[in-house]
């Protein structure tokens, strides 16, 4: 049997967050407005302090059982890809089986990944489907990034938005899900990082000591960083060599991708990959205008809305390439 | 790519930012609201043109238009 994805729905938290909502806040950030606007964003949604990663998957789950008609018990898997979990432990995927009213027979996990993290759940869930006879996979990408957040991150605060997508990953004749292309370089890991309040480093008073960056962007240990000079060159450099890599491995020509979606980092980190590929603009589809970057969630979004306005369409072969926290990076196709 | 044909390029990438704003000499953090934004476009104007990439310390680096335009020079050379 071969691995398809079969559906995708996608929540997004109730709260907007809007760019004039964000001059407002920080009117000196309007001298460089047009160079900001280059990043694609308009408006984000930011989630509740009191809401979870796991209550937005949930939703998004909800969504996909009641617009494609599935029935809990179909699901033979749960995937959870999050950076916040309900507890040490248990993993919230265990939480997450009895709200959706999973079967008992269903195996669940989490896992913990940013950008890259909806192209591994493929890859997981194709390898449950393929190598272990399951039928139908559920995999719930889910982002909670801006709570953690130093209020004065003008940056992170521009790009980044919350939202949970459930994707439902099914066992078929077709060859749906393709070759994936992995990386990693820990070596990497402080260019995005919360780097106090987990096991490694406990939070302590200087946790909150605030250090803001050559460019005017506040930020302490106890909140997100992220190095966007070093993590744009990683992109630059990354992204197109594993495109590149994956058509060698899948024996196809850029020709024969209807459709490229990259994560949602930023347009105009996205426009110059597009360039250096040489892909033309209407092979690539952008959808950050009214989420920001969603992390683990941006390309199920943009995929569910290509779909939905005809960009995408049944047969086409899309590409996929998620990059980012790690750093982790992963590229698959999918035929649709 | 001689200094002034970089300088008029490199301008046309910047939004807000008149044409002749940017002199061999000028310290380029001072002429707009020097932002993370400012250092990606700087980023990309090189990597798409010349093929070499800056990093944060290349950038933090070069005061001047012309000091980035030797880093690339020099960097030209060892590729």
């Amino acid at each position: 049997m071969k691995a398809s994805v079969k559906a995708i729905s996608y929540y997004l938290p109730e709260k907007i967050y809007s760019n004039e909502d964000f001059f407002t806040e920080f009117p000196e950030a309007l001298a460089n407005k047009d160079n900001l606007l280059k990043i694609g964003v308009k408006k984000r949604h930011i989630i509740h302090p009191d809401e979870l990663a796991s209550d937005i998957a949930v939703k998004a789950a909800e969504k996909l059982f009641a617009e494609h008609k599935i029935k809990p018990e179909e699901i033979d898997f749960l995937l959870f890809c999050a950076q916040e979990f309900d507890y040490y432990t248990p993993s919230s995927a265990c939480v997450i089986q009895e709200r959706l009213h999973l079967p008992t027979t269903c195996g669940a996990l989490d896992y913990n990944l940013g950008c890259s993290g909806f192209v591994y759940g493929l890859s997981l869930a194709k390898g449950l489907i393929e190598s272990s006879g399951l039928k139908n996979i559920l995999l719930l990408t889910s982002s909670t990034l801006t709570k953690k957040f130093h209020l004065k991150d003008r940056s992170a605060r521009f790009v980044f938005g919350d939202g949970a997508a459930a994707t439902l990953i099914s066992a078929g004749e077709n060859k749906g899900i393709g070759e994936f292309i992995f990386g990693t370089d820990g070596t990497g890991k402080n260019k995005i990082i919360v780097k106090d309040g987990g096991a490694r480093n406990p939070l302590t008073v200087s946790s909150a000591k605030e250090n803001t960056d050559e460019f005017g962007n506040t930020s302490d240990d106890a909140s997100f960083f992220m190095n966007g000079t070093g993590v744009f060159t990683f992109g630059l450099k990354t992204v197109p060599k594993i495109i590149n890599d994956l058509l060698i491995k899948e024996n196809k020509t850029i020709e024969e991708i209807d459709l490229f979606i990259f994560h949602q980092a930023n347009l105009f980190l996205i426009d110059n990959i597009r360039k250096k590929l040489e892909l033309p603009e209407q092979k690539v589809f952008n959808y950050m205008e009214n989420t920001g970057n969603t992390v683990s969630s941006s390309i199920p979004i943009a995929l569910h809305e290509a779909l939905k306005c005809g960009r995408a369409k049944k047969g086409d072969t899309v590409l996929l390439a998620g990059f980012g926290v790690g750093l982790s990076w992963a590229a698959t196709t999918v035929t649709l | 790519m001689e200094i002034n044909e970089f300088i008029k390029n490199l301008e046309a990438e910047i939004e807000e930012l008149p044409p002749g704003t940017l002199k061999p000499d000028t310290d380029y953090r001072k002429v707009a609201e020097w932002s993370s934004m400012h250092a990606l476009i700087v980023i990309a104007f090189v990597d798409m043109n010349f093929n070499v990439t800056l990093n944060g310390a290349d950038l933090r680096k070069a005061i001047t238009v012309s000091d980035l335009y030797n880093i690339v020079q020099e960097k030209l050379k060892n590729v």
